[in-house]
């Protein structure tokens, strides 16, 4: 026993680094296959307010160029309500969707797992698994919440995976990222029966809860047949510069909790 | 005052970590150069040292960090690597003298202390790309990270160091 001590005492430093160290391991990689850690990450309130006091400043900078993408989004969204048709049976029904307007604290797109930091959380009514998108195509999803702040999900993510499809075609897919390149992500799974050109829009598809259908994504850049050649590998170039966001909505849909419930209850069933 | 060490070492872990996410995290440089120049921590920290506190402030530098950028615990492992391999890194550039009373950074070449903080940096960056990452498949990617966030950290922390650089006495 004595020897033990003796043996531990000698090498506390290397046990205290393998300790350490196993703890370091334990947080990354279950974050590959999991959520994101829950207690550390910059949703929190000191990492926060530091970085959205940062933000505070550093968006003077970038303000007269911002309210020009602004103005130039309701521009597109005016022309847009301008030319809606009219139905003619008005049907009187909250809407399904509420959008949640926010601003972007922290944003990231270097890293092989991006997350972006928002000013809305939990007080806004911003809940895990809600959709972002910013003015001219998806961004995300919120994966953790605190009183102010939410961290979202980059669709520029290993882990993120879409439902998207081919806007022309209505053919679906999933949305993924290879870490390559900030402005290209990639849609697989398109079977090998669609017709895909180079330049046709890839939007969100009405698979998902999470998003409404028909938000833009990009377009298609170049294609391939993937390895079994059974399915399409689709490159699209994003219509977000994702380098530079600053304005995002939450996307809440109201629906959600029921289809879930249905979904699950559909499952028992087998 | 500036000479008590363990203000001196917690105002510069302050700075590093505010300057780092502040500062360098945004940088994308090429759009995705951001030099990691916290490593000067290790570099400037004082050659004697309680190791077990050593180790434990290189962890807690790495994990403030890594809150603040949502990396898991990427810097933190980077970082409680670099503090526990310092002593090994010491010796192969220093010569074995170094732990002996008398020893200062005044008494090292310039060559010895830039060999000194490229195998820092390198280290850290290998520690921390390959678990950003973890892949054999993405191997280029984690290669080229490496290597031109390498050169970047070096530029920026060779000036920083020298800019900063104190009396040693």
């Amino acid at each position: 026993m004595q020897r033990i001590i003796n043996f531990i005492l000698n090498y506390r430093n290397a046990f205290l680094y393998g300790l350490l160290l196993i703890f370091c391991l334990v947080l990354t990689i279950r974050s590959h296959s999991y959520h994101q850690s829950k207690f550390f990450n910059s949703s929190k309130l000191l990492t926060g307010s530091v970085l959205s006091t940062k933000s505070a400043v550093s968006d003077y900078f970038g303000l007269k160029e911002e309210n020009q993408r602004l103005a130039k989004e309701n521009e597109r969204l005016r022309l847009l309500l301008f030319n809606s048709k009219k139905d003619t049976v008005a049907i009187n029904k909250a809407p399904i969707y509420e959008i949640i307007h926010a601003r972007v604290v922290k944003n990231m797109f270097s890293s092989p797992r991006n997350y972006i930091t928002i000013n809305k959380g939990v007080r806004d009514s911003v809940k895990q698994d809600m959709g972002v998108i910013a003015p001219y195509g998806i961004l995300g999803i919120v994966e953790n919440t605190s009183k102010n702040y939410a961290t979202v999900q980059s669709i520029l993510n290993t882990k993120s995976n879409i439902n998207a499809k081919i806007k022309s075609t209505d053919y679906f897919g999933s949305l993924k990222w290879d870490a390559k390149d900030y402005n290209v992500v990639q849609l697989v799974d398109i079977p090998r029966s669609a017709t895909v050109t180079v330049g046709d829009t890839i939007s969100t598809g009405a698979m998902s809860s999470i998003f409404p259908e028909d938000i833009p994504i990009g377009v298609i850049k170049k294609y391939d047949l993937n390895q079994n050649q059974s399915s399409y590998d689709i490159q699209v170039d994003l219509f977000n510069d994702m380098a530079n966001i600053k304005n995002v909505y939450i996307i809440k849909n109201r629906d959600r909790k029921e289809i879930l419930e249905l979904q699950k209850s559909t499952g028992n069933v087998e | 005052m500036s000479n008590n060490p363990i203000f001196l070492n917690g105002l510069r872990f302050v700075l590093l970590v505010l300057a780092q996410v502040m500062i360098f995290n945004r940088l994308n440089f090429m759009g995705f150069i951001n030099p990691m120049i916290y490593v000067l921590f290790f570099y400037w920290y004082p050659i004697k040292t309680n190791r077990p506190l050593f180790l434990f402030l290189g962890f807690l530098l790495g994990f403030v960090i890594d809150m603040f950028s949502d990396t898991m615990a990427l810097h933190a492992m980077a970082g409680l690597t670099l503090a526990f391999v310092r002593p090994v890194v010491m010796r192969f550039c220093f010569g074995a003298n170094y732990e002996f009373q008398g020893f200062t950074f005044k008494n090292t070449t310039r060559i010895q202390r830039i060999t000194f903080l490229l195998l820092l940096i390198v280290l850290q960056h290998i520690v921390f790309f390959t678990f950003e990452i973890l892949s054999f498949t993405h191997i280029l990617l984690i290669l080229k990270k490496i290597l031109f966030t390498s050169i970047a950290t070096l530029f920026l922390s060779v000036l920083l160091s020298s800019l900063f650089a104190r009396e040693y006495d």
